[in-house]
This record gives structure tokens, sequence and C-alpha cells, in this order.
């Protein structure tokens, strides 16, 4: 017996009173060693920032585990690191988080690069949009990644890798049009 | 350099049990009776993500996200806020019946008026000094969550001519896995608003509409303090077998 499930709808323009986290963009703990910073900027079909928006990211550790019991490797626990940020948009569009490289994740696929789950919310979206961030330091785990190799255009697949930054990685979202971002259903 | 992949290349492991695809139960994200959809919505097909070990875990947010008084939004300030106390409530289940435990749901919404405290909302409705309109809350073990909130107002937008939002709740939700999260908006009985809502008129399934509506709850009610709502929420299951086309991915075709 299959119950249906409940629909989704948008976070509208005032997810700001409900969903921001003071730590939010901390996936990994302030000052905590080996942090990198992912900035990007969400821009709509026309180019522009999208300053109403919220990105979530999900992700391994370091040696690509997680803390969750369904990992059939076991939970590991990492202390300062929650694998998980949230980080509104701002008026520029820009999002930050802040953490640590995961590590590549075994799959009956064969082993996944590096990456990280992203979901981007916005007025405007009636659902979530769902990504992933590849790392542009893993050429060759990246050739082999079986979700990347699944998608035929280099260019597509170029929108999923993260560019590198001083203080980290690059990774802009475009929803639409020129350089549109690679999104799945999940 | 890129690192290699894994010390000494084990075999793969067996595929994980992935969760129950419901994209049929959603809004599409291009929806043109919702106007600010047209240029926030992908042009291309959306690719399918198998589910791996990613998509079946998540975060398990805990009691530290969550204040004492963090489900009872008439409380976060010094004196009561306007408006029609009540109750909502309710389960989270996942597809299979089973109860979804201690998972945090956060909530926010307009005042009784239908004004949010938000620097976007401008229109002609008071602020009431003693509402936010932010709630959190984890469910218990049987998957059950309760707020005390007021009833939120309707309130105008702009997306067509004398446009309303029939009064509603926005809810966010985690489940256990990247795969279940949710964000959605419950609504009230018998609003006379929905027939002009595109939020509300996006979802394809009639059915599938009124599970965002509540049921007006006399039983939990609270004799001279609150009204009560009832309103169940089902999270994605998981599937009982692993399915042939998620082993296989199947080679782009745009």
């Amino acid at each position: 017996m299959t119950a249906p499930t409940t629909p989704s709808q948008t976070v509208g323009p005032y997810l700001h009173i409900g969903l921001p986290w003071p730590d939010g963009r901390f996936a990994l703990a302030e000052g905590a060693p080996g942090g990198v910073w992912i900035r990007g900027v969400l821009t709509d079909g026309a180019g522009a920032p999208i300053g109403d928006g919220l990105v979530e990211t999900w992700q391994a550790d370091p040696d690509g585990r997680f803390d969750h019991p369904d990992d059939p490797r076991g939970a590991v626990s990492r202390p300062g690191f929650r694998g998980f940020a949230r980080c509104p948009t701002d008026a520029e569009g820009r999002f930050a988080v802040h953490t640590l490289k995961p590590g590549p994740v075994p799959s009956h696929l064969g082993p996944q690069a590096p990456h990280i789950d992203v979901s981007v919310f916005a007025r405007g979206m009636l659902n979530r949009t769902v990504t992933r961030i590849y790392f542009p330091d893993e050429p060759e785990a990246n050739a082999a990644d079986p979700v990347l190799r699944s998608i035929a255009s280099e260019s597509a697949r170029a929108t999923l890798v993260a560019g590198p930054a001083e203080d980290g990685y690059r990774f802009d979202i475009r929803l639409q049009g020129e350089g549109e971002t690679v999104f799945f259903s999940v | 350099m890129s690192e290699p992949l894994t010390p000494e290349a084990p075999a793969a492991p067996p595929p994980v049990l992935g969760y129950l695809r419901d994209r049929e139960v959603h809004p599409p994200l291009d929806y043109p009776g919702y106007r600010s959809t047209a240029l926030r919505h992908p042009r291309r097909r959306l690719k399918l993500l198998p589910h791996l070990l990613t998509e079946v875990t998540g975060p398990l947010l805990g009691e530290d996200r969550v204040g004492e008084l963090d489900n009872d939004l008439t409380r976060q300030h010094g004196g009561e806020p306007q408006g029609q106390r009540i109750i909502v409530h309710g389960r989270v289940r996942d597809s299979d019946g089973a109860p979804v435990p201690h998972t945090l749901i956060e909530i926010w919404q307009a005042n009784a008026g239908g004004r949010y405290r938000h620097t976007g909302d401008n229109w002609p409705s008071p602020l009431d000094p003693n509402f936010t309109g932010g709630g959190r809350t984890l469910t218990d073990e049987q998957g059950r969550y309760r707020f005390t909130t007021i009833r939120p107002g309707a309130y105008p937008w702009k997306n067509h001519d004398n446009a309303w939002r029939p009064a509603h709740i926005h809810f966010s939700l985690f489940g256990r896995a990247f795969t279940q999260r949710l964000v959605t908006q419950m609504y009230f009985p018998d609003d006379p608003l929905f027939f002009q809502d595109p939020m509300w008129n996006s979802i394809p399934d009639p059915d599938a509409r009124e599970r965002l509506v509540a049921r007006f709850d006399y039983e939990s009610t609270e004799p001279e303090w609150a009204l009560a709502y009832e309103w169940d929420i089902v999270l994605r299951g998981r599937e009982s077998t692993v399915f042939e086309d998620e082993i296989a991915l199947e080679d782009d075709d745009e």
C-alpha cells in the first residue's frame, strides 16, 4: 500500500522569515582546519541575479563517508562537520558555503568523483531544482564518474564542474538559457 | 593532480535502495499561470539522477536546531499577537506509511492581516509587533508535530489582475534523505480563493491539491483557547526493489 505524497509549492519571496540559520553556510564550522569556500552567483534566464533564492548543499566527508545510518559502511561523524549547508542569495545573487572537499563515493555504477548535491529554491520555482558540484582538480575521477559520463554534451557537463578560486572554488548556477546548469530529476 | 579514486580499487558495492519517484505529483517548473516561473525554470530536460549514497542520505538535524518555544509562534514577543489562535498538528509519514521520526520542520507565514514581517512586503496591512511568523520543531518518535500560531490572512500580489493568495503556512521538511527534501504550503479548508491561485492550480492532479488542505479538527480544539487543524504530510518512501532503469544510466539524448 503506497500513500500518495504531498506536492511541492514554492518557497515564495519571504523564505527569509523561516529558513536561514545564523550558521547556515557552515557545513564545516567556522575556523575549522581544511575548510574551503564554494562561492557562486544564482542567475535567471535573462542573466539577472536572483536575490531571493536559497541554495542548500549535502555531501560526503573527505573520506567519502556520511554521518547517516543508511550508508551501508556505517555512519561516521567528524567533529565540526555537518555535511549540510544552506545559504540565502544576496541582492547580487551571491551565495557561499564553507565546507570540506568531499572524497570519492562508491556506487554500483562505479566510483563517483567527489561531488556535492545541491538544491536550489526561489520565488518563481514551484519545486526545488537539483544539481551537483564537481571539482576542477579531479579530471580523472570526473572522467570516470558515472553521472557525469551519462551527460553526452561536453558543454553541459562542464556546467557541473566548479572553477578554482583563491579561497576554494567558484560554482555559478544558471537556471535558464546561455550556459544553463544541468539539473537532475531526483 | 587528481588522486586515485580508491587505494585498492575494491569491487563495486551492490546498489542501495532508492526512493520512489513522484515527479507527476509536483507542479511543473514551467507554469505560465505563475509569471515568475518564466525566467526561473530550466529549458533543458532534467537528467535522471540515480539514487546513490549522496541521495539516500541527508542531514539528520537534531535538538540543537530547535529552541524550547520555537513551536509556539504566539509566544515569541512580550505580548500576544492579534488574530485567531490555532493549533496546527499532524504526522509526517513516508509513502509506505512509516512515521518519519525526529525530523526538522520549519514554518513561516503572514500575520492575521496577511502581512509578512519582511522588507519585501509593503502592502497596506499593518505589521503586528507581537508576531514574527517563523517556527520550527522536530517530529516525535511517531512522526507527530504540533505548532501553536495564529491563522494567517490572505494577501494580494501582482501575478494577475486582483490576485490574492489563499491563506497558507509554508512548511519545510528534511525527512531522512536528500531525496525526501520537501518545501510546500498548507492551506485551510474551503478557501474561496483557490480558484484563481496559480500555486494551487499548478498541481496537475486535483486530488493532490487537496492533500495540501488541513482538516478542521474539532476534537483537538482546546476549549476557550484555540481552534485546531490537522495536516498530515507524506514524504517519498523507499523502493522495495532496485529498478533496472536506474542501474544503467542512459546516455543523454539532447
